[in-house]
């Protein structure tokens, strides 16, 4: 168990950081109310932060990694289970770099 | 689109909101199922955390002080010796913006308490417990604690695993061999589907991505995950705000 300082101050950073957004919104709240194009900037940041991302491994790296991509959301939206969608995911990329590994 | 669910009407005026331990109780009962979900994306964290070298400690603070899934996970990829703090927090915070919209939808009911109970409460609110006590404040119950209640459930499922996940990743060697390396996009990959929320994401997605792309090949670092994030959600806003 050790950690440093660098480390430490960065983890309270986010901490307090975190803290912000989450009481932020309620302080805000007494005083404002946000515009229509804030709120939906704010909807849209989750989705296209995530994209960004994983956007270079999928789209850059190698057939495995976008095949293995694919069928970890197709496995997603039909079921709707996290923990299966990675089991296939990361089975597929390993099984996809297997594959290309022999075909060399 | 995100901006629907701030049309709730917040609760009638002349009605008290409440705030005890049977609502604690109301909410953790409901949290628990999503509990299990939250362990194993823990674990997923913890094994990574230990990737990313950082030490168990580090993950139990990390995990008790920040308590945020997407947030910490996302931080894993900018770990690296010496730490990049302020692109790290700059990160942390982009990627936690949208708890002002969680804690603005809320605020009618939180302002009828006291300040501190507030203050306390919020810190542990995710999405998980906000949509499941935006759900309860519907239907006409006006508990607060049940936010408390059932982030307190959470929260322990949250520290307990991720701590439980770095220990396991010391006994998985060489994680790229058995495709391990791919959990941290697919992880991803799995919330992205949970996001689309139709047609009006497709433009910001894209730019995103093709911004993120460019970005990761002419630029070092991180700066593609803001470059995508933000330019994407701009489009987003461009496109569809009128």
């Amino acid at each position: 168990m050790q950690t440093s300082f660098p480390a430490l101050l960065t983890i309270l950073g986010m901490a307090l950081v975190t803290y912000g957004t989450r009481i932020s919104g309620f302080w805000l709240m007494r005083y404002v109310t946000l515009s229509t194009r804030m709120k939906a900037w704010l909807g849209f940041l989750p989705g296209t932060v995530i994209v960004a991302i994983v956007a270079p491994t999928v789209f850059s790296t190698g057939l495995a990694e976008a095949g293995a991509a694919v069928a970890t959301v197709l496995v997603m939206a039909r079921t709707r289970n996290v923990l299966l969608a990675m089991i296939v995911g990361i089975g597929a990329v390993w099984g996809l770099r297997l594959l290309q590994a022999s075909l060399r | 689109m995100a901006d629907d669910r701030l049309v709730a009407p917040g609760p009638p005026s002349e009605e008290p909101v409440g705030f005890d331990v049977t609502g604690a109780a109301a909410g953790a009962r409901r949290a628990l199922p999503i509990a299990l979900s939250v362990c194993a994306y823990g674990l997923v964290f913890g094994v990574l955390a230990q990737q990313a070298q950082l030490s168990l400690l580090d993950v139990a603070l990390m995990s008790g002080f920040v308590f945020a899934g997407s947030a910490q996970l996302i931080v894993l990829s900018l770990w690296s010796m010496p730490l990049p703090i302020a692109t790290i927090l700059l990160t942390t915070l982009i990627v936690n913006l949208r708890n002002l919209l969680l804690g603005a939808a809320i605020s009618p009911w939180f302002l009828r308490i006291s300040p501190l109970k507030a203050y306390v409460t919020l810190f542990f609110m995710s999405d998980e417990n906000w949509a499941l006590t935006m759900g309860e404040f519907a239907k006409g119950r006006r508990n607060a604690a049940f936010l408390l209640g059932s982030g307190l459930i959470l929260y322990v499922a949250w520290v307990g695993s991720t701590v439980v996940g770095r220990t396991l990743g010391d006994v998985v060697h060489d994680p790229a061999r058995f495709g391990l390396d791919f959990a941290f996009t697919a992880v991803f990959l799995s919330l992205l589907v949970g996001l689309w929320k139709g047609k009006s994401d497709l433009l910001p997605w894209v730019v995103a991505a093709v911004v993120a792309v460019a970005a990761a090949h002419f630029l070092p670092g991180k700066w593609y995950i803001l470059l995508g994030g933000v330019s994407g959600s701009i489009a987003g806003v461009v496109r569809h705000a009128d």
